[in-house]
């Protein structure tokens, strides 16, 4: 499957389950985005040989996905997506921080292995966080919470209208390479001899739909100024979401769960 | 050539979150000021463009390889900066919610990294004064590969300092920087080919295009001066000065933490501890699985120790990882079943 193709079915997939009913899909936007930020916030302030303190965090991207009603699949696909430019910059932390962390027995863990290690966990729960906010959320809701932050109004404008004819485009050049190909003995990749007027046929048609629309706008009254519909309502559940994952993440922060579970099982503390 | 957020810290994540926001709402505003509202559904639509373009594979001929259209030169040129700079900004921000390529924290260095340089240095300090006022197409061949190739390099220069800021990665710098330059020069020389390819054919078919975006688009070279001094500075200030600080207090919250109490860590009264070491005592397991003792014969090892922070670190204790080890599997359990739990909890 090409990449346009994968990309187009992703973005149909995730608004599908942006558009479900759940407790977590019923929340407002903005206590979801806040949420997401402080979660982002959180794992990256952790030192970077920090592992065991970083599992409890964990329960945030769980609960949210079996609320949110999410499949586990979707997510880890996306993941294996990113893993490799982030594994690129971090598989260098073994080979060049030798120091030792800890003996068991014959084998020694240097903290290079236990930063890579960290890295990736951090790596897990940041990209999935993101995907559940967009999952639960949707775009134009996304938008909404956005300019209630303070965003400007252009740049929401300009996001919607993208992510609007994202979908278009993506199945129109999705078509056109697709006929490039059955036409062409190569199996992949554009020849040389059609990268300018390719993308330029492409282009120019982008830009004569971009009038059409614009026409399309006129036609419907548009006086340079797109109206918004009015954000959603900030009830007590919203509230209380924000507050208590807040909490939540920072006692993660200030004390390792599974550290202190772990001294408290194995009589450590004594 | 996306950053991601699990290579950066939120001091820098979070310094190139300001940085980026300023600037999306000074284009904003520059925007605005513009007459021109055919503008908004073009800028939509070439956003989209430019997201779908970039998933096109262009074969390099000779090598077995491909490579695709970065979009912020090409961009600049059809829309001029301030515009472009927003599209970009769009194009990000879709990418780091929907396919996290990056991330929410990394957004803002992303922003900067492949939207303020190729929209506000690349193309009005290389590409318009190599390209003139009447383009040939010679000169936009030169003047769009230079720019691209120019404002990949200042790309992946920044996110070399991003991640040195960070401190995550255990890369030095001179082995970073060797590793990323030449491959990003290659990469933005074939970008900046089809940029070129692209501006060439829209010359021939549809110059009226050029024309208009580059007539609407008068680029005051005294605003750009400032955003650009300012920003600079902002940049060096966060980035610098802020992760210096940072590195030197490696654990900001728990050193804010201290500071505000006044010790290290909170100590419990006796009447407390009794009474969890006896709690303990009924509740632990697993007790004798303590490899305290066998820590403190085996000395830890520590191959360099050049700062105190160093020779504080690492703390080699057996004991404290077993403990760990031990308390990460039941809290994964935990977490798992507290999730299973609000399942069935949230559907009666």
């Amino acid at each position: 499957m090409s990449k346009l193709e994968s990309t187009w079915l992703d973005l149909r997939c995730l608004d599908d389950l942006a558009n479900q009913q759940t407790v977590v899909h019923s929340l407002n936007p903005c206590s979801k985005l806040l949420t997401t930020l402080a979660f982002s916030v959180i794992v990256t302030s952790f030192s970077k040989y920090e592992v065991t303190g970083l599992f409890p965090l964990l329960l945030y991207p769980i609960a949210l996905i079996t609320l949110g009603k999410l499949p586990y699949l979707q997510l880890a696909k996306r993941l294996l997506f990113i893993a490799p430019f982030v594994g690129f910059l971090s598989i260098f932390n073994p080979l060049l921080d030798q120091s030792l962390f800890a003996v068991f027995g014959p084998f020694s863990i240097t903290g290079g292995w236990i930063s890579f290690l960290s890295i990736t966990i951090k790596l897990v729960l940041t990209v999935t966080s993101a995907l559940i906010l967009i999952a639960t959320t949707g775009m134009n809701s996304i938008c909404t919470a956005l300019l209630q932050l303070g965003m400007p109004k252009p740049v929401a404008i300009q996001i919607l209208l993208m992510y609007r004819y994202l979908h278009v485009l993506l199945e129109e050049f999705l078509r056109t390479v697709q006929a490039y190909q059955l036409r062409s003995f190569t199996a992949k990749g554009i020849h040389y001899h059609a990268w300018g007027s390719l993308l330029g046929q492409l282009l120019l048609r982008s830009i004569a739909r971009a009038q059409r629309i614009y026409q399309a706008m006129l036609c419907r009254g548009f006086n340079g100024q797109i109206p918004f519909h009015s954000a959603a309502s900030w009830n007590k559940s919203d509230q209380a979401y924000l507050l208590l994952w807040l909490a939540f993440f920072l006692g993660c922060r200030l004390v390792n769960i599974p550290q202190a579970l772990g001294k408290l099982l194995t009589g450590g503390l004594s | 050539m996306h950053m991601a957020d699990a290579l950066i810290s939120p001091v820098v994540g979070g310094g190139m979150w300001v940085a980026a926001a300023s600037l999306v709402s000074y284009a904003a505003k520059k925007v605005q000021q513009d007459i021109d509202e055919q503008k908004v559904p073009l800028m939509g639509v070439l956003g989209a463009f430019v997201f779908a373009a970039q998933m096109i594979n262009f074969t390099i001929p000779g090598t077995g390889s491909s490579g695709h259209i970065g979009g912020g030169i090409l961009l600049s040129v059809l829309l001029g900066p301030h515009a472009a700079f927003l599209t970009i900004a769009s194009i990000l921000t879709v990418q780091a919610l929907f396919f996290a390529d990056g991330g929410l924290l990394a957004l803002g260095c992303n922003i900067f990294n492949m939207g303020f340089l190729p929209c506000y240095i690349a193309y009005p300090f290389i590409y318009k004064p190599l390209t003139g006022p009447a383009p040939s197409p010679g000169r936009i061949m030169t003047g769009s590969i230079i720019a691209a190739a120019a404002g990949l390099q200042l790309g992946s220069f920044s996110v070399v300092m991003e991640t040195l800021f960070s401190g995550i990665s255990e890369l030095p710098f001179s082995t970073f920087v060797l590793l990323m330059q030449p491959i990003h020069l290659a990469i933005g020389l074939f970008e900046g080919i089809i940029t070129a390819a692209v501006i060439a054919f829209i010359c021939r078919e549809a110059p009226d295009i050029l024309k208009n975006a580059a007539l609407s688009q008068p680029l005051g070279s005294l605003a750009i001066r400032k955003v650009l001094v300012i920003f600079l500075t902002l940049a060096f200030i966060t980035g610098g000065a802020l992760s210096w600080f940072a590195s030197s207090n490696p654990d900001g919250l728990e050193w804010s933490i201290s500071k505000t109490n006044g010790e290290e860590e909170l100590t419990a009264t006796d009447e407390i501890h009794e009474f969890f070491s006896q709690l303990q005592e009924k509740v632990s397991f697993l007790p004798g699985y303590n490899f305290k003792q066998a820590a403190t014969t085996n000395q830890p090892v520590t191959e360099r120790s050049n700062s105190p922070a160093e020779t504080a670190w690492p703390a080699v204790d057996t004991g404290t990882s077993t403990a760990g080890i031990t308390g990460s599997l039941v809290t994964l359990v935990l977490a798992y079943f507290i999730g299973k739990g609000l399942q069935v909890a949230a559907k009666r």
